[in-house]
C-alpha cells in the first residue's frame, strides 16, 4: 500500500490548493490544501469543525468553494456538482449513509446510471448481475442483490455504499468515518478492501478519529484545524501520536472562560441520575448536579452525549434506571413531566428543535410558560410582553425588543432566546447541548458568562460539547466519554486537553 | 502548524474565523414590518374582493347588487365559512382534514332522521355538533394516537361519513317538519336585514380570531404547525393539542351541518360536497401556510367570500359551471403565486 519511492515524482492525482468556503457567518475552509497521489490512503485528520465535512463536500461537489483551485490529474476543473465528481471518479461514502432504504441493493448501487434498453427501460437483471461481482469483490457475496437496503445491517449497508461507488468508473474514493459504525471483523473486511482498491491503484481518503487505524493503513496525514491545513502529508506510521494531537489541538486565540467561584458547589443535589441507561446507545450511568454547579459531558460525536441529556429530558425514554429532580423521581419518558419538575434543554439543533423561526422572540421565550400568563387560556399579552422582556435584557439579548422575528437574530442570541424560555419559566437544571454551535468568537465569551452567572444563581448546568476546551473551561466537573461510557470523570483543572482527547480517542496512549 | 494570528479564530463545530456578524435592523420598528406584512396580503385580498364586485356589478347591474342577491352570497358564504375557520386551525396545527365535507353530510342527515326530529330544535342542533365532534374525536385519535398521517386518516373517514349518511337516508331526502328550524332561514328573523346564518358565521369567525390570535391554545396550535419537535421539547403536549384542533374542526362541521338543514330545509347524504377542496382553497387563498405554523383567520374568511362571489357572478352571468372551476382553479394558482413572490421579497 505504501507508496513506493519511485512513485514520488509522479503527479499527483488530486492537488487542492488554497481553498476556501465561507458559510455565513462562518468560514469554514480559510486556505486549505490537499494533496492526494494515486494509490495511497490519504488520512485527513482534525476536530470537529476543522472543516473536514465541508473539505470532502467540495471534493464531492456538493459545495462549490469561494477560492482556491483544485487540479485533477494536472488539469484545472471546477466540480460544479456531485455528478461533475463523478464523472471524474470522485465517489464518496458518507457517515450518514446516503441510501434508499425502500428499495433494492442493485437499484441503489445503479441509482441514476442504470443500465437501460432504448434509454429508458431499466435491465434490471444485469444491473443484478453486475452488483452481485461488485459485492463479491468487496468480499460479500452473501449479500443478495434484490434485497432491500432498509433490511440489512449497518455494515452491509455500507458495503452497498462502495458498491455504489465501485459501479463508477472510481479513481478516488472519500470515506467518512467508515469504521464508525462497524465491529472489529467488519473494521478488518473493511481494510482488506481498502488495500484491493490501493493495489489497483484507487485512491483513498480516509477520515477517522482513531489513530491507530490511521497508524495501520494510511500512507499520509493531512492535518486540519479552524478551515486550516496545519500539516500536509505526514507519514502516517512514523508521526509520533503527540505531534498529531498537538497539531490538532494548538490554538491561537484563548478561549476567555468566566472565573469559577471560589467555593466548591454545595447544598442539595439537584439533578441525580441513577443508573441511567439506552440499549445501544448510552450504558448506565450515575450522576449528581448541584446548584450552582456546571458539568461537562466530553465526547465524540456518537459517544452518546446527546442521547444522555435527552434521556434525561424525557424526550427519550431510558431503558433502565431513573432521573431525580431535587430528590423527586420524574415519570420517564415524558418531555412535559421533566419541564414540571424544572429541566430545561437547549437542544444541539437549535433552529429545528427549539426555535419557531415564524414567530417573534416573545412568543419563543414565552412558550414553556404561557399558563402563568394567561387565565382560563386567556392569554394577558401585556404581561408576556413584559415578562419576556425582562428575560430578555437580564441576558442581554440584543436587540432587546423581544418583538424582533427570532430568526433575524444572530445564533449567539438565538440561544440566548432559548436560555431565557427556560430562565422564564423558573428551572432548575439547565441542559445544554453544543450550546456555541453556529456562535461567533465574541458572542461565544458572552455566553459563556452567561451560563457561569445561571449557575452562580443557584441553577445546575449539564453541558455537552464536543469542544474540549469548552467543556474544560466552562465546567467544574468532566465526565469523558466513549462509546456510551463515562470513562474518566475529574474536577476540570485536573485535565488537559491532550488527556482529554487521548481518552476519547480509542486506543492512541497517551503521549 | 502556526498560522498569523490577524484576525480571532476558534476551533468549534463549523468553526473557523468568523465574519462579523450584522447587527440586526433597528429601524422601522419589527413590529410595524410585521404589521405591514400582515396588512398587505390583507388588503391584496380585500382588493381582489372589491374587483369582482365591480366587475358583478358591471356585468349584472340590476342583479347582482340587489340586497336580496348579496344576502343569498352572504349566507352561502356562512356555511362553508364556518367549515373553513375549522379548518384554518387543522392546516395551521400542520394537518389536514379532507373529511369535513362528509362530516357535514353526516351530521345534516344524522340530525334529520325522524326520530331526531322528535326532540325539535334542540335536538337537531345538539345532534349534529354532537355527530361533528363525535368524528372530530374519531379522526383526532386517529391522529394523535393512533400515529395516522392526517391525510389518510381523514381520508377514511371521508369515505366512511359519506357511506354511513348514504346509508342513514337511503339516498332519499330528509325534509325538515320542525318550524322553528325553518323559521331562521325565513326572511322574518333577518336582524337588521342580516340572515341568522351570516350571524352565526360571523360569530364562529370572531370567536376563532380570538382563539387563535388571544388564547394558549390559539399559541399552542401555531406552535405545534411551526415547529412540533421544538413544540414538544417545550414542554407542550403536542398530540393533545393535534387531538383538540381535529375535535375544533367536527365541531365547525356540526354547526355548519345545523345550518345547512336551516337553509334546506331537509337532510341529504350529498350535502357538503367538496366542501374540503373549497375550504382548503379558502385557508390557502387567505395566506395560511399549508406547511403549517402561519395562517389567518380573516383571509380565511376573505377567500370564502371571494370564492362564493366568483360562483355568484357566473351564476348571474348564466356560465357554466365547468368555465367556474376553472376560474377558480386559475385564482388559486395566481393567489398562491402572489403570495409566494411578496413573501419573498419582504424576508429578506
Amino acid at each position: 500500500m505504501a507508496p513506493e519511492q519511485d512513485r514520488a515524482p509522479q503527479p499527483p492525482l488530486l492537488l487542492m490548493d488554497g481553498i476556501t468556503k465561507s458559510f455565513p457567518g462562518v468560514r469554514a475552509l480559510d486556505g486549505v490544501a490537499l494533496e492526494v497521489l494515486p494509490g495511497e490512503v490519504h488520512c485527513l485528520l482534525g476536530q470537529n469543525g476543522a472543516g473536514k465535512s465541508t473539505l470532502i463536500k467540495v471534493l464531492a461537489g456538493v459545495h462549490q468553494p469561494d477560492g482556491g483551485e483544485i487540479r485533477w490529474q494536472g488539469e484545472q476543473v471546477a466540480l460544479r456538482s456531485p455528478i461533475a465528481a463523478m464523472r471524474l471518479g470522485i465517489a464518496t461514502i458518507y457517515q450518514e449513509l446516503d441510501l434508499v432504504t425502500h428499495v433494492s441493493v442493485a437499484e441503489n448501487v445503479f441509482l441514476g446510471h442504470e443500465p437501460t434498453s432504448a434509454g429508458f427501460v431499466v435491465r434490471a437483471g444485469e444491473a443484478k448481475e453486475a452488483t452481485r461481482k461488485l459485492l463479491k469483490r468487496l468480499g460479500h457475496p452473501e449479500i443478495d442483490p434484490g434485497t432491500l437496503v432498509g433490511n440489512l445491517s449497518a455494515a452491509h449497508q455500507q458495503i452497498v455504499s462502495m458498491a455504489r461507488a465501485l459501479s463508477h468508473d472510481v479513481r478516488l474514493i472519500v470515506m467518512d468515518e467508515p469504521s464508525a459504525a462497524l465491529d472489529p471483523d467488519e473494521v478488518e473486511n473493511l481494510f482488506r478492501i481498502v488495500a484491493d482498491l490501493t493495489a489497483d491503484g484507487v485512491a483513498v481518503v480516509y477520515i477517522s478519529h482513531r489513530l491507530e487505524e490511521i497508524r495501520r493503513i494510511g500512507d499520509r496525514v493531512t492535518v486540519l484545524k479552524d478551515g486550516r491545513a496545519v500539516a500536509v502529508g505526514l507519514p502516517a506510521k512514523t508521526t509520533p501520536t503527540s505531534e498529531v494531537v498537538s497539531l490538532m489541538t494548538g490554538r491561537d486565540v484563548e478561549y476567555i472562560f468566566p472565573e469559577r467561584p471560589t467555593a466548591a458547589a454545595n447544598g442539595k443535589v439537584l439533578l441525580k441520575a441513577e443508573g441511567l441507561s439506552r440499549d445501544g446507545e448510552f450504558a448506565p450511568l450515575d450522576l449528581e448536579i448541584r446548584p450552582g454547579e456546571i458539568v461537562g459531558l466530553a465526547g465524540l460525536v456518537g459517544s452518546g452525549r446527546s442521547e444522555i441529556l435527552e434521556t434525561i429530558f424525557g424526550a427519550r425514554k431510558a431503558s433502565s434506571g431513573r432521573v431525580l429532580v431535587d430528590g423527586e423521581e420524574v415519570r420517564p419518558g415524558s418531555v412535559r413531566a421533566a419541564v414540571r419538575a424544572g429541566l430545561g434543554l437547549a437542544p444541539e439543533e437549535r433552529k429545528h428543535q427549539a426555535l419557531l423561526m415564524l414567530e417573534s422572540v416573545t412568543r419563543n421565550v414565552s412558550v414553556s410558560s404561557m399558563s402563568r400568563y394567561s387565565r382560563g387560556g386567556w392569554l394577558n399579552r401585556g404581561a408576556e410582553f413584559v415578562a419576556a422582556q425582562k428575560a430578555v435584557r437580564e441576558l442581554s439579548l440584543r436587540p432587546d425588543n423581544p418583538d424582533v422575528p427570532v430568526r433575524t437574530l444572530s445564533g449567539g442570541n438565538q440561544q440566548k432566546a432559548v436560555l431565557a424560555r427556560w430562565l422564564l419559566r423558573g428551572c432548575k437544571v439547565l441542559l445544554l447541548d453544543e450550546p456555541t454551535r453556529g456562535v461567533d468568537v465574541g458572542a461565544r465569551a458572552e455566553l459563556y458568562a452567561v451560563i457561569r452567572r445561571l449557575a452562580d444563581e443557584g441553577l445546575g448546568v449539564l453541558l455537552v460539547s464536543s469542544e474540549v476546551p469548552e467543556v474544560l473551561g466552562l465546567a467544574d466537573r468532566v465526565l469523558v466519554l466513549r462509546e456510551g461510557r463515562v470513562v474518566h470523570t475529574a474536577p476540570a483543572q485536573e485535565l488537559d486537553e491532550h488527556r482529554v482527547l487521548d481518552l476519547v480517542m480509542e486506543g492512541s496512549p497517551a503521549t | 502548524m502556526t498560522s498569523p494570528v490577524s484576525k480571532a479564530e476558534q476551533n468549534g463545530p463549523g468553526a473557523g474565523p468568523v465574519l462579523a456578524e450584522p447587527e440586526a435592523p433597528k429601524a422601522p420598528s419589527p413590529r410595524r414590518i410585521a404589521f405591514a406584512r400582515a396588512d398587505l396580503r390583507t388588503l391584496s385580498l380585500v382588493g381582489v374582493l372589491i374587483a369582482l364586485i365591480i366587475v358583478g356589478g358591471i356585468t349584472k347591474p340590476d342583479n347582482f347588487l340587489e340586497i336580496d342577491n348579496l344576502q343569498l352570497v352572504l349566507t352561502q358564504a356562512s356555511v362553508i365559512g364556518v367549515v373553513t375557520v375549522g379548518m384554518t386551525f387543522v392546516i395551521i396545527s400542520g394537518g389536514i382534514d379532507l373529511s369535513v365535507g362528509a362530516l357535514v353530510a353526516l351530521a345534516s342527515v344524522w340530525a334529520t332522521t325522524v326520530a331526531t326530529q322528535e326532540f325539535g330544535f334542540w335536538g337537531i342542533l345538539f345532534t349534529a355538533v354532537l355527530v361533528g365532534v363525535g368524528c372530530g374525536l374519531v379522526n383526532g385519535v386517529l391522529i394523535s394516537f393512533g400515529g395516522m398521517v392526517p391525510f389518510i386518516a381523514t381520508l377514511a373517514m371521508l369515505a366512511a361519513g359519506r357511506g354511513l349518511a348514504l346509508q342513514i337516508t337511503g339516498g332519499n331526502t330528509q325534509t325538515v317538519t320542525i318550524d322553528s328550524v325553518l323559521e331562521l332561514g325565513y326572511r322574518d328573523a333577518y336582524i337588521l336585514g342580516i340572515p341568522p346564518l351570516v350571524l352565526i358565521f360571523a360569530g364562529v369567525a370572531i370567536i376563532g380570531w380570538l382563539v387563535l390570535n388571544r388564547t394558549t391554545f390559539g399559541r399552542r396550535t401555531v406552535a405545534v404547525g411551526g415547529n412540533d419537535e421544538a413544540a414538544r421539547l417545550a414542554g407542550i403536549d403536542v398530540r393533545r393539542q393535534r387531538l383538540y384542533v381535529y375535535l375544533l374542526s367536527g365541531l365547525c362541521c356540526g354547526i355548519a351541518a345545523f345550518m345547512l338543514i336551516v337553509l334546506s330545509g331537509s337532510g341529504q347524504n350529498t350535502n357538503g360536497n367538496l366542501y374540503e377542496l373549497d375550504a382548503i382553497a379558502a385557508c390557502i387563498i387567505g395566506g395560511t401556510l399549508l406547511s403549517g405554523g402561519r395562517g389567518t383567520i380573516v383571509g380565511a374568511v376573505l377567500g370564502v367570500l371571494i370564492f362564493q362571489t366568483i360562483t355568484n357572478i357566473f351564476i348571474l352571468n348564466n356560465l357554466e359551471s365547468a368555465t367556474q372551476q376553472i376560474a377558480k382553479g386559475a385564482i388559486i394558482v395566481a393567489a398562491v403565486l402572489v403570495q409566494n413572490r411578496t413573501s419573498r421579497n419582504q424576508t429578506t
